[in-house]
């Protein structure tokens, strides 16, 4: 029965395709369809038909590895999932209405092709998921990973002097390496100021406002200065409504005065050199 | 006429997200800076408390209007434990997760009004609207 399928299938290809292509065209919104040159959409529709016939002949391993092709393919193009999905529905409702045209599928045999095609269907579909699933599982991990890389370094600028810029969102988990790295730094580099610069930082709330005093905190037990530096109007009225201290921080509004005045603590000044 | 969205709140990242329709929501009805980042902190506030205290929750974001007055609503709401003693939670240095305990009576300061609605033992409703001046 699967052979019949298949044969009726690889006999209407052209005919299902057009079909197949009208339904997408009018059931989705998908760019795909407007952006992508006709001979595109054709061999990947092609493509398409031909992994789904290939499920119903070939054994298992042959499929899988087109399977994993074609999705990654897929992916590539920016398919959303639900339009895959959407894609192997319709196909799969011609494919239904070709054999009751034809008159292969009768009242008696109803319910066994029924199962065939259910068969054939769910695991293309479970694959199908599968697959987004790892690539954005995938992605989200290297995310993740460049986030952590961007993170919070420290960079010595001045002999004794290291700056820590922080730029974006500060969650749990980036606080605790804020802190490990900024000891870690301060050590390493023998600093004797830190500034941390939060112009990037969007929002001040209380938690990161404790993550911060803690840090300071913590920096101020091996032996070096803590200074906050790049805080902007609109966070400044923030930080003062809910009513944090950091009276005991020195801070300023820009990078440049906070390097000045670490400069000043640590008996030092910038001066212009007079030109020939 | 008001018009809601919502983040639900489970994880970390759900507070940056609500964070991100707040400010969203703020700069379309028409805040200027200051009031954004006042609607941002409050809703990053609220939502942290969800997350630490309740564990899942949601946060809404209500446009309204009022004699031609404008402004933002923000709704948190969860079925956490609920907050036994009100009034403590809004004094300045209150905490019992070892923060700076600034948070509440923080965004009561932040926003125009403020009311909390908490049973024990099913959960915690929390407004707070900022009308644009």
């Amino acid at each position: 029965m699967n052979k019949i399928i298949a044969t009726l299938v690889q006999d209407n290809l052209d005919e299902i395709l057009v079909n197949w292509k009208e339904l997408m065209k009018e059931d989705s919104e998908e760019r795909f369809f407007q952006i992508m040159s006709q001979s595109v959409i054709d061999n990947t529709s092609r493509e398409f038909a031909e992994l789904m016939v290939s499920n119903l002949l070939e054994g298992e391993n042959k499929y899988e590895n087109r399977l994993n092709i074609f999705t990654s393919k897929v992916v590539r193009f920016g398919w959303s999932i639900s339009f895959v999905m959407k894609a192997i529905n319709h196909f799969a409702n011609i494919v239904y209405e070709l054999l009751e045209t034809e008159k292969i599928i009768v009242d008696e045999n109803i319910k066994e092709y029924n199962t065939i095609l259910t068969n054939w269907i769910t695991p293309m579909r479970d694959g199908i998921v599968d697959t987004y699933a790892k690539t954005w599982e995938r992605t989200v991990q290297l995310q993740k990973i460049a986030l952590q890389e961007l993170s919070a370094s420290l960079i010595p600028v001045f002999d004794k002097i290291s700056v820590m810029p922080l730029v974006g969102t500060i969650d749990t988990e980036r606080a605790k390496l804020i802190m490990e790295n900024l000891l870690e730094g301060v050590v390493k580099h023998r600093a004797e100021v830190v500034i941390i610069d939060i112009t990037g930082v969007p929002v001040v709330d209380t938690m990161v406002a404790h993550h911060i005093i803690q840090a300071a905190d913590a920096v101020r037990l091996v032996g070096a200065k803590c200074m906050l530096v790049g805080i902007r109007p609109e966070i400044a009225q923030t930080i003062v409504t809910l009513g944090i201290n950091l009276k005991d921080f020195t801070t300023t509004s820009t990078l440049q005065r906070g390097v000045e005045q670490a400069l000043a603590w640590t008996n030092r000044q910038i001066v212009e050199v007079e030109g020939n | 006429m008001s018009y809601r969205s919502s983040v639900e709140i489970l994880t970390e990242w759900d507070i940056v997200a609500a964070r991100q329709l707040g400010r969203n929501e703020a700069k379309e009805v028409g805040f200027g800076t200051v009031d954004q980042a006042r609607i941002t902190t409050a809703i990053s506030e609220l939502a942290r408390n969800i997350y630490l205290y309740a564990g899942k929750g949601k946060i809404e974001i209500e446009r309204i209007s009022e004699g031609g007055k404008y402004g933002i609503t923000i709704i948190a709401s969860d079925e956490g434990p609920g907050i036994p003693d009100v009034r403590k939670v809004m004094e300045d240095g209150f905490s019992t997760s070892g923060g700076l305990g600034a948070g509440m009576p923080g965004v009561k300061r932040l926003m125009d009004t403020f009311k909390i609605d908490t049973v024990v033992g099913e959960g915690t409703v929390i407004k707070a609207t900022k009308w644009i001046r």
